[in-house]
């Protein structure tokens, strides 16, 4: 293999590893914070529990999402040295930017939020709390601005030639809310908070389930269940729109997730399908017209496809981003339904009722996670051959100095260590539900201890 | 070419990015410091104390790594693309290290069992040690040079060109260094037997590092000249090795008055004072091209555009104030001595 697809596969493995962290971090953040504020506000202590509880498992998750993402930041330049030199003017402040405003934050406050129980006032613990909540936010936005100029570069003009071309910044702002920032933004956010909301609500059904912890469960997983119905109904717009946004500017990308290979002809909107691409077909069920009715509400108007594009402008893997796609909107559109459906139920006083509903959120943990990396697949495999749309290619975006060997080398030890760091992850996680969320909080006093027992006791 | 203050863009943000790798080096280098001396500890609960001084604390000081990085991608992008390209393979350890070290504090009290805790903390040191020992190979092989041709671009060997015998010794130099540093910092946090012990480890940390950086010195003296060049044009400058004898030889004196808050005070200033040496050294380069002068990259052919620069002061202007509040309030709230039973989550 070659170094190209070598630095490629390490790059995509480490990113797609790393990535199932930080929305979690979000996710989780988020609740933490909704936790912690109520139990500010009315002082009752399971809400304390409960916030006490997954800062815990937050510790797990955060801890592999910084010590993973370091490693993005330095295989720009290890794997990437041309496009380093190509796009730091631009890319390198978004990172810089990140790091200042928004990583330095949530590292610094993580200290309070973990060890500062008993160390400084309730309210203060709260505010530490949300600035880590927050530096998250802001950590996502300074990332995705990045990556979303790399999709829709604005705000930039290209100096010197060759080897020594690169793309400087023209106006700082034009290149933070390029054409796709804001709804990429937020769409990953909500993406985070599906997948923090549906790992909480898969941990407290368990409990249910098991009759632990019930009281405390049960509010816990209402307040999360309103986070993760408004969650995923408002991603059904964002994604609307970024796929919008998609048809506008990386016609080929969109022409790549549907399969539409005409060069300019209403395009049709397939449920699921396979692509072949020698043949330019499709199999699948299908709404005929329906993608040209989605951006244009009728079915006449003709969409761009990748026979518009010259071949080697084109993302050679088609199928895998049809594939990505439109796993990532059955996901989203489950989702839905299943928060939904459960949000009736609770109106009927039905929602704990059904063990095969509680069931279907433990399992469901896992379902936003595999959207949003499908999603990224999506989004990355549909932007090649390109590594900076229309300006840069990924095959020239390499290390001269890199050899085959070298990527060898490193994407074995990548493999090995985060395979071990799954692993522990995996029982780090297992081990702190199992042991659920009474297990070692201080009892100061007697009082405490007594409701604490009154708050658990099972029904 | 536009200037502020008396001093053009470029040449503000070198100020930049060596501000922030010295910042990373005094405040990373304590935790890889107390990390290298883990093992030395015996007993479990002394394990646990040294964790735990380090504990609320080490992810803000990784930011500055983090902070550090993007400065440095950002300002000077053609340096950034050659120095990590070239150093393919240390800087990859360099990141499964950082991968261990924070792994290692994180889950080493999550369980009981004997043979876990000393797993990681077996990991959890000798990723400080090479963490500590990769950052000095890293600097040595910038001082070294290395040889670049017309486009920026390494044109020499592979992992083993990196162990030349003076990035090795500087390597060596910076993990005493931080042990130095780290035994101090220590001391600030521990009490009782523990303290004794850290006290004995520290004049051999002392010595260790004074032996080192003496042969160091002497190597570089001889062997790279091309660092020697600005010392010699400009005799004032000889101030700053003056300097930064006064504040190692303060070190021990302030030791043997058990004065460890000044001597922290004074060991961070010797990692400051000698990368401002070193800053002087490479001005206005940054890297040495070894075969071809002329392709050396330095800070006017590496920057990026005047605007992103000023832009990027901008950021440091407003975020650099920030996160020094940050810090001083984080700091504030755990100083002291380290007490197993108040802390945990």
């Amino acid at each position: 293999m070659d170094v190209e697809i070598l630095s490629r596969i390490q790059f995509a493995f480490t990113v797609a590893f790393h990535y199932i962290y930080p929305p979690l971090s979000i996710g989780i953040g988020l609740l933490m914070v909704v936790f912690e504020s109520i139990y500010i506000r009315t002082k009752k202590k399971e809400y304390e529990v409960l916030a006490k509880f997954w800062t815990k498992i937050f510790a797990i998750t955060f801890g592999i999402g910084v010590v993973t993402g370091i490693v993005m930041e330095f295989e720009f330049g290890t794997n990437w040295a041309t496009y380093s030199r190509y796009v730091g003017d631009i890319f390198g402040s978004a990172l810089a930017a990140e790091g200042i405003f928004a990583f330095a934050l949530e590292s610094s406050a993580l200290g309070i939020l973990l060890f500062g129980w008993n160390r400084v006032k309730p309210w203060v613990h709260l505010v530490a709390t949300w600035a880590v909540f927050l530096g998250s936010m802001f950590s996502a936005v300074w990332i995705v601005v990045a990556n979303s100029w790399q999709q829709t570069p604005a705000g930039y003009h290209i100096v010197g030639e060759g080897m020594q071309a690169r793309a400087e910044i023209v106006d700082f702002w034009a290149m933070v809310f390029n054409p796709s920032s804001v709804d990429r933004l937020t769409h990953v956010w909500l993406g985070a908070f599906l997948a923090g909301a549906f790992l909480i609500l898969s941990v407290h059904a368990f409990y249910i389930i098991r009759g632990r912890f019930v009281v405390m469960s049960k509010k816990a997983f209402k307040i999360t269940l309103i986070v993760a119905a408004v969650s995923s109904l408002a991603q059904l717009f964002t994604g609307h729109n970024s796929a919008e946004g998609v048809s506008v500017n990386q016609p080929a990308k969109l022409a790549a997730m549907e399969g539409h290979f005409k060069a300019n002809a209403p395009a049709d909107l397939y449920l699921f399908g396979w692509v072949d691409k020698e043949k330019q077909e499709v199999t699948g069920l299908k709404l005929p017209g329906g993608l040209t009715f989605m951006l244009h509400q009728d079915f006449e108007t003709p969409v761009t496809g990748l026979n518009a594009f010259p071949v080697e402008d084109r993302p050679s893997q088609v199928n895998a981003v049809f594939q990505f796609y439109h796993l990532m909107v059955a996901i989203g559109m489950f989702l839905i339904v299943l928060s939904l459906f459960a949000l009736l139920q609770w109106k009927r006083g039905k929602l704990f009722a059904s063990k095969w509903l509680l069931w279907t959120f433990v399992f469901t943990a896992i379902l936003p996670q595999l959207a949003n990396q499908f999603g990224w697949f999506a989004a990355e495999m549909g932007r090649q051959p390109w590594v900076v749309y229309g300006l840069l290619r990924t095959s020239d975006a390499l290390s001269k100095s890199v050899q085959a060997n070298q990527v060898l080398f490193s994407l074995l030890l990548f493999f090995i260590v985060y395979a071990i760091l799954l692993l522990l992850f995996i029982y780090l996680m297992n081990k702190a539900i199992q042991k659920g969320p009474l297990s070692d909080i201080d009892f100061d006093e007697g009082s405490l201890n007594k409701e604490i027992a009154n708050v658990i006791s099972k029904k | 070419m536009e200037t502020l203050f008396g001093l053009d863009y470029p040449t503000w943000w070198f100020l930049v990015v060596g501000g922030l790798f010295s910042g990373y080096a005094i405040l990373d280098g304590f935790d890889f410091g107390a990390g290298a001396w883990h093992m030395f500890f015996k007993k479990d609960s002394s394990r646990e104390v040294a964790l735990k001084a380090i504990d609320p604390t080490w992810h803000g000081n990784e930011v500055w790594l983090v902070i550090g990085g993007g400065t440095l991608f950002a300002g000077f992008p053609v340096f950034y693309g050659t120095l990590f390209s070239a150093m393919y393979t240390p800087f990859i350890l360099f990141l499964l290290f950082i991968i261990f070290r924070g792994i290692s504090i994180k889950f080493r009290n999550m369980e009981d069992m004997p043979w876990w805790r000393k797993m990681w903390d077996w990991s959890y040191s000798i990723s400080s040690i090479m963490l500590a020992f990769l950052l000095g190979v890293v600097l040595g092989n910038i001082l070294n040079g290395m040889p670049l041709d017309e486009n920026f671009e390494y044109i020499g060997g592979g992992f083993f060109e990196f162990l030349n015998p003076f990035s090795i010794l500087v390597g060596v130099t910076s993990l005493a260094l931080f042990m130095m540093h780290g035994a101090i910092y220590l001391l600030l946090k521990t009490e009782g037997k523990l303290y004794n012990r850290i006290q004995v480890f520290l004049r051999a940390g002392m010595a260790f590092f004074i032996i080192s950086y003496i042969i160091t010195t002497a190597y570089g003296l001889i062997n790279l000249d091309h660092l020697l060049v600005v010392f010699k044009e400009n005799q004032i400058l000889f101030v700053i090795p003056f300097l930064v004898f006064l504040s190692i030889a303060n070190v021990p004196r302030l030791a043997s008055k058990e004065k460890y808050g000044w001597a922290f005070i004074f060991t961070s200033l010797t990692i400051a004072l000698l990368l401002v040496i070193v800053a002087f050294e490479l001005y206005p380069r940054l890297l040495w091209s070894n075969d071809v002068q002329e392709n050396s990259i330095t800070i006017y052919n590496a920057a990026a555009s005047t605007k992103t620069l000023k832009i990027m002061m901008g950021f440091v202007a407003v975020g650099g104030p920030l996160v020094l509040l940050y810090s001083y309030f984080v700091y504030r709230t755990f100083w002291g001595k380290v007490d197993l039973n108040t802390e945990g989550y």
